[in-house]
């Protein structure tokens, strides 16, 4: 049966009516309206609909919406500021590191996995501030892209790496 | 004209027209004029708007390919304005113009032509309109961000805005302004970065994924897990509508064998579909992954020799060296990342119907068929979705909507789940190839010939194979002809013979054109005959190639590939290793239709574990005039990282009654641990015609991979995917 659920989905609070084992991705984009996180497989294979609970990257298309509730959901739209209260900065950026380094990577095709790369890049990088290629590939690899793209990926996550530590801006 | 005028003025808001949250109003088809707009009229091609911007209707559809952004720099480039002040809108059939189905790479090379036209006639209208305001002729008026100068008098000016701002021209498109030269372009040939790269790292790009209407239901499909052979549609046995009683909303839709959910929550129409107890005949007629190439080389087929040039088999009987290499390559699949997605809205007497489609012309008539309603009642709109990389269900997720909505009297947003989308795809066909090539003592190819077998396109979708019993058929044309010019082709060879073996399909898998559609399969095969040749004369792979090629333009893509790679001469397989882990290279040209595409690739072999990774892959391309040269270096880097894919990883499971690759673990893709380094070279030719640029690279990166392992290991292989199981048995039994 359908119920009122309280979630935290980029530092707001929403109140939502939804069976409790329904999918937080269903919830997302259909009573959030978010256009982050999106449909993929459905069964937690390919991460397109990566979020961040409590900052680790969840796949939300297998994670019922009643086991985040009292935790905090971070989204592809959420970023800059999630980024920026890590960071302590006094105003949140336009967009994560991670996704400038994707358009100056100019990383994208049809862009539709970026959602989860950009959300598991951003995980990474709040973690390993320096990772190696080795440990760029063995973070992601859990993340598919049909349109061939993982190169780009990896110089972008690594172009973040450098600005997020005081390299190139 | 009502729709189109209010079209203009709002500037691309009734077709962008949804708000902040994806809502378009369901009332957009009703009254619309249905097009195409007439191509013959400027006003059907471009709009300048009273803010100084142009908005240039474009009948391709933007894919990730960046074919958007390079037409518009086509456009401004002849308009002389600025990357910001150009935009298009998504196709439709009510306003974009018919340009063909976005395919084949054509975007540029069929489209290019007709937008950079059209966009010099609207130049040369807006100057005719400006030399009596600005009192001088049209040859002393000059034009920078769409501001009309008089040449010497800078404050004697006026914008095009100010000239026809949301006006239309009313002018017939005559094709015969001329276009700039190459020597004047000041964007054309600037890799402009993408303009849709921002709002999709944001999070805010709108995919067909989005897309919601008023008062819509979400549907899903019910069919069989995974396909049977196409001729053999499934047939609902026993159907229990009362197993889903308990989900809130939900109701089971059907339309003969064509069998549906709908719910107002779209997890309760996903879970609805699951639990929605329903039994199939479902009949054993496939040949299963087991049988598949003897039931293709042994059954019945209708060849045709497609060329025939010379005497083969004499120059073959005298020629100081031979060579003969047959291949098995699998049926593959395009696995759209985000698995297709449709919205319908159908009335009875009109629909509306936005979908991720390749031709919103085609899928119109489809959708048309299968709701019976005429073509003018009914309007497609294309919604960017993931990569379909050629016909993916795109049309059979449209008209599955369309068939839902109209049962439900309701809009419905269709959205295939990953097992509908794997099991029910239109593969790329499954090959059989064998190669006879022969050369003399100087190196010199004197004879060749290819003959391939593969069955052809399907043409019936399975949403109206199921809910019309419409009978399975294949197209007339498509691969019923495509051996062609990557079966050795490119070499100078005076004997010379192709003979397609085009095999009946309706007890095979459903078919389709597939990115580089059979290509992959016709260079694996033939590229590693060549390579063949080149060993047994105990040339340099490379060089010998350079031997046999006369057409400039091979021979750039060629020498660009092994010029990136640092080649250096030496015979294949000469500097085998007893290591485990052992490397090698390899090189190959090809292409899809028109351009050139050659490679590079380096790969290494475990021969203990039968891992094969592609350390570095290299690619050129030569597509004549490139537009945007970042874009194509986009393709190329991803066209190699999807065909390095193609060569490790995958292949279509089947039994004998289903396809059983259901997902990305049945069916794996290469992964980040595994990707390779990739170095995109573009072949820039200003002036030479643009031909496309989107597959015209993977050919030759199949060839160059299996040349490469030869080089690692001295073992031919002569299938793939090169999965660890068949390295081992092809190392084991060489």
């Amino acid at each position: 049966m359908a119920i009122e659920l309280k979630i935290r989905v980029n530092e707001k609070s929403w109140s939502v009516d939804a069976a409790p084992e329904t999918p937080l991705l269903y919830v997302l984009i259909n009573d959030l309206s978010l256009k982050g996180p999106r449909f993929g497989c459905g069964l937690a294979q390919c991460g397109s609909c990566s979020v961040l609970v409590n900052g680790v990257e969840t796949r939300s298309c297998i994670t019922p919406v009643s086991a985040v509730a009292g935790k905090s959901v971070t989204t592809l739209e959420g970023l800059p500021e999630w980024y920026a209260a890590q960071k302590k900065l006094a105003k949140s950026p336009a967009l994560h590191p991670v996704q400038q380094a994707m358009i100056d990577e100019q990383a994208l095709q049809c862009g539709y996995c970026f959602n989860g790369m950009i959300v598991k890049a951003s995980e990474l990088l709040s973690k390993n501030a320096k990772p190696t290629d080795a440990q760029i590939r063995s973070a992601m690899n859990g993340h598919l892209c049909r349109c061939g793209t993982y190169p780009r990926i990896i110089a972008a996550v690594k172009r973040a790496s450098q600005a997020m530590t005081g390299g190139v801006q | 004209m009502k729709s189109r005028r209010d079209f203009l003025k709002s500037g691309g808001a009734l077709v962008v027209g949804f708000s902040l949250r994806g809502v378009i109003s369901a009332q957009d088809h009703s009254g619309a004029v249905a097009g195409p707009p007439d191509a013959k009229q400027i006003d059907t091609w471009l709009a300048i708007h009273s803010d100084n911007t142009a908005t240039v209707y474009i009948g391709f559809a933007e894919l990730g390919q960046g074919n958007s952004t390079a037409l518009l720099q086509v456009a401004a480039e002849e308009l002389d304005l600025d990357m910001s002040q150009i935009k298009t809108v998504r196709l439709d059939t009510n306003i974009t113009p018919n340009q063909g189905g976005t395919y084949s790479s054509a975007s540029i090379q069929r489209g290019g032509p007709q937008v950079r036209t059209a966009a010099a006639e609207a130049r040369a209208a807006l100057l005719k309109m400006a030399a009596p305001k600005l009192n001088a002729p049209v040859e002393q008026l000059n034009v920078n961000k769409g501001i009309v100068a008089v040449n010497g008098s800078p404050n004697s000016r006026v914008s095009y805005g100010e000239l026809i701002g949301d006006k239309q021209f009313h002018l017939a498109f005559a094709g015969t302004v001329p276009v700039k030269s190459p020597a004047e372009y000041k964007l054309v040939g600037k890799s402009v970065p993408r303009k849709d790269m921002p709002a999709k790292v944001a999070g805010e790009y709108v995919y067909m994924q989005h897309m919601r209407v008023e008062g819509m239901l979400h549907g899903r499909v019910v069919r069989p897990r995974g396909q049977g052979a196409y001729g053999d549609g499934a047939k609902i046995l026993t159907l229990d509508e009362s197993s889903i009683r308990d989900i809130p909303g939900a109701r089971v839709l059907r339309k003969g064998d064509f069998l549906g959910v709908v719910a107002p929550k779209e997890w309760d129409a996903v879970r609805a579909a699951q639990k929605l107890k329903a039994t199939w005949d479902i009949k054993p007629t496939l040949p299963g992954n087991q049988a598949l190439y003897q039931r293709m080389r042994s059954g019945e087929a209708e060849d045709r020799v497609v060329t025939n040039r010379g005497d083969v088999a004499a120059a073959l009987a005298s020629a100081a060296h031979t060579v003969s290499l047959n291949s098995t390559c699998p049926y593959q699949m395009h696995a759209c990342f985000g698995p297709n997605c449709a919205l319908a809205d159908v009335k009875p007497d009109s629909a509306l119907l936005m979908c991720s489609t390749q031709d919103v012309y085609g899928t119109r008539g489809g959708v048309a068929r299968v709701l019976g309603l005429p073509l003018n009642k009914v309007r497609v709109q294309y919604q960017d979705g993931a990569g379909t990389y050629g016909h993916s269900c795109y049309d059979d997720v449209a008209q599955a909507a369309a068939l839902l909505s109209q049962l439900a009297g309701a809009p419905v947003r269709l959205q295939f789940m990953r097992w509908d989308e794997h099991g029910w795809d239109n593969y790329g066909p499954a090959h059989v190839g064998e190669v006879k090539a022969g050369a003399d003592a100087s190196g010199k190819i004197v004879a060749y010939e290819y003959q391939g077998w593969h069955h052809n396109w399907a043409n019936v979708e399975t949403s109206e194979q199921l809910g019309l019993s419409k009978q399975a058929a294949e197209w007339a044309t498509g691969a019923a002809q495509m051996v062609s010019q990557n079966c050795g082709g490119m070499y100078d060879i005076a004997n010379f013979r192709l003979v397609n073996h085009k095999i009946p399909g309706l007890l095979y898998l459903k078919g389709a054109w597939l990115r580089s559609p059979l290509d992959l399969s016709f260079s694996f095969t033939s590229e590693q005959a060549i390579d063949q040749l080149a060993y047994e004369l105990g040339m340099d792979p490379y060089e010998f190639r350079q031997h046999n090629i006369k057409d400039p333009r091979w021979l750039g893509v060629l020498d660009a590939a092994a010029k990136a790679a640092r080649w250096t001469p030496r015979k294949a397989a000469s500097d085998l290793s007893k290591a485990s882990v052992v490397t090698g290279r390899g090189i190959g040209i090809g292409t899809h239709l028109a351009s050139y595409g050659g490679a590079v690739a380096e790969i290494e072999v475990n021969k203990d574990t039968g891992r094969v990774v592609a350390k570095h892959l290299y690619g050129a391309i030569d597509a004549g005039q490139v537009v945007n040269p970042g874009n194509v270096e986009a393709q190329i880097g991803g066209q190699l990282v999807q065909a390095a894919s193609r060569m490790f990883k995958e292949e279509v499971k089947f039994n004998t009654t289903n396809v059983t690759s259901l997902d990305w673990a049945s069916y794996p893709i290469l992964r980040f641990d595994e990707s390779p380094e990739v170095t995109a070279v573009v072949v820039q030719r200003l002036n030479e015609r643009s031909s496309g640029a989107g597959e015209e690279v993977m050919a030759a990166c199949a060839a160059a991979i299996g040349n490469a392992f030869f080089d690692a290991t001295g073992v031919r292989m002569h299938e793939y995917p090169m999965t660890p199981a068949r390295v081992l048995a092809a190392l084991k039994y060489a």
